[in-house]
């Protein structure tokens, strides 16, 4: 594996890394299986290329981005609160409207970012090779957003965020309006998923409508690793945990489909997810056993 | 003050399982009054805690709390009002949060949620004297997942989150029905303490007829949805569990021989 790709993973993991946290909220703390994200990531993507390819500032693009994802995300909590739709359905539903929409912004299937100013070449400093420079920037990026949403979780209403998720009825009888708690928490999420689209098409030159199948296949194998490396209950080792899940998944990811002795292709990527995925799953159960075992023969 | 007027609650209406919970009920209870409920099984005593706290709609009737009327506002818009202890240890609190985080919800019952830091300094040292006072120990283990504690110190811990705010109701659901008989004792105990020292106004329903004489100072029996009993002050003095298992039997009698006649 050559410097040039071991960065552009790392790059691309940090990047997901964003999607890790915004499952990390909807899955772990609210404990509403969201599947709209999977259309919010190619939205940030499309709502980010779109604005930049008209000539607005990427940073104002990217911005309008995340604005977007939450929209989207209040959308679903809507949709389940509100309308009574079950929390699955309801974000399906709207991961299937998000995919008309999405195209509907675009006005194609994909938008090129080629010449335009991106986030990543307006800062890019002369003298640095632009493929070392991004997944430092990114790093920069997803350690503030990390650093935020500790802050956040850490707060009254960050508390009554993760009661709704913990123990509904015992919320509500702390005066929480769980309702509106779970809206909330899932604009935050997809906020943070439209966020990482909009720098993914940046990064990688553009946005495409298929872009987003699977990203909450991988934003869970990132959460999963995490959690089954870290194995903590504190939310700020939780939040670094995902993040760090997030870039290993990418590493192996990328390990695998270029060690060409092994022979896996492109096309083979989601096999390895799902492998990647077993694996962390049985993690856990085997140090488990490995304890056992050791006991036993002391 | 708790005024409830006429309440019904018919559960399932319309069909084969319809289940009448509250047929016109009233009660009033004045200020700092220590209300006992019994009953058994399906005689409505979760139905009336659940719609006075909200978490049961009323087909008909009326709440009132200190004068103002909370019939049709959702359970969070009450929580300032009610606070509540439930019969499961689980219930009541967060397992995947740390005890002071459940203080710290507890201690905003009713009050918008700020974007500020939830726990400082002085707000943990508050929680450390009062959990202090249980005398259980927990005061060194404030930052513990509450999933670590026992039934029993779940239960004492919810009942400290009912205090932390003033309520002008505290509602208590078999609070000590899934603890064994010394932990159940200690509760209770902790209960009456607590409630003589902040005056609570409280409705503690119980299915253990010692426990609804030893506690408070008003008992009220709940058969078919409606009160049966209403026993307080002096009458209340002489009262023993035989005498109140008579009473509770004649009724059940009546109710059943008014069956036998529905039947024939």
């Amino acid at each position: 594996m050559s410097w040039y790709s071991l960065w552009g993973a790392l790059e691309i993991g940090l990047i997901f890394g964003l999607v890790a946290l915004s499952v990390l909220i909807s899955f772990r703390i609210l404990r509403f299986p969201d599947l709209t994200v999977d259309g919010s990531f190619p939205l940030g993507a499309a709502v980010a290329a779109t604005l930049i390819g008209a000539g607005a500032d990427p940073f104002a693009a990217t911005l309008g981005a995340a604005l977007a994802g939450a929209l989207a995300g209040a959308v679903t909590g809507w949709l389940n609160v509100r309308l009574r739709i079950m929390d699955l359905l309801a974000s399906i539903l709207m991961m299937i409207a998000l995919y008309s929409i999405n195209l509907r912004i675009m006005g194609a299937p994909n938008v090129p970012l080629i010449s335009e100013p991106t986030v990543f070449s307006v800062l890019q400093p002369p003298g640095v090779a632009d493929y070392v420079m991004r997944p430092l920037l990114m790093l920069a990026a997803v350690a503030g957003v990390k650093l935020a949403l500790d802050w956040y979780l850490a707060t009254h209403h960050g508390l009554a965020l993760r009661a709704t998720g913990a123990n509904p009825r015992m919320a509500r009888a702390q005066g929480i309006a769980t309702g509106s708690m779970v809206v909330t928490g899932l604009a935050i999420s997809n906020a943070l998923c439209a966020l990482a689209g909009a720098l993914f098409a940046q990064s990688q030159g553009g946005a495409d409508i298929s872009m987003g199948i699977g990203t909450i296949v991988i934003g869970l194998a990132a959460v999963i690793v995490g959690e089954s490396l870290f194995n903590s209950r504190r939310l700020a080792v939780m939040t670094l945990a995902v993040v760090v899940g997030a870039v290993l998944y990418r590493l192996f990811v990328a390990l695998a489909l270029n060690a060409d002795f092994i022979g896996l292709q492109a096309q083979d990527l989601n096999l390895v997810t799902a492998v990647l995925v077993t694996l962390a799953l049985v993690l856990p159960l085997l140090r488990q056993r490995l304890r056992g075992s050791r006991r036993r023969r002391c | 003050m708790l005024t409830a007027h006429d309440l019904h609650v018919t559960f399932n209406p319309g069909t084969p399982i319809e289940t009448r919970a509250l047929r016109g009920l009233s009660l009033d209870i004045p200020a700092g009054q220590f209300v006992t409920v019994i009953g058994s099984n399906g005689a409505g005593k979760s139905t009336l805690l659940n719609a006075i706290s909200g978490e049961t709609a009323l087909d008909q009737g009326s709440i009132a709390i200190d004068g103002m009327q909370v019939a049709g506002l959702p359970v969070w818009d009450r929580a300032g009002m009610v606070a509540r202890v439930f019969q499961d240890p689980l219930a009541g609190t967060c397992e995947d949060l740390t005890i002071e985080e459940n203080l710290c919800l507890a201690s905003q019952r009713g009050a918008p949620r700020r974007l500020s830091r939830a726990l400082r300094q002085g707000m943990r040292q508050q929680f450390r004297r009062r959990v202090a006072s249980l005398g259980l120990g927990l005061e060194n283990r404030l930052s513990d997942r509450m999933g670590l504690l026992s039934g029993g110190q779940r239960q004492a811990i919810s009942l400290l989150m009912a205090a932390l705010q003033p309520s002008r109701i505290l509602l208590l659901d078999e609070h000590t029905a899934a603890l064994d008989p010394r932990t159940a004792d200690f509760v209770l105990g902790l209960t009456r303490r607590i409630v003589r020292e902040h005056k609570l106004t409280t409705l503690m329903v119980t299915h253990s007829m010692r426990q609804a004489l030893d506690a408070g100072d008003r008992i009220v029996m709940l058969h078919q949805g409606d009160i049966v009993l209403d026993v307080s002050g002096a009458e209340r003095q002489g009262l023993d569990v035989p005498h109140l298992l008579a009473m509770f039997e004649r009724v059940r009698g009546e109710a059943l021989s008014d069956d036998v006649l529905l039947l024939d």
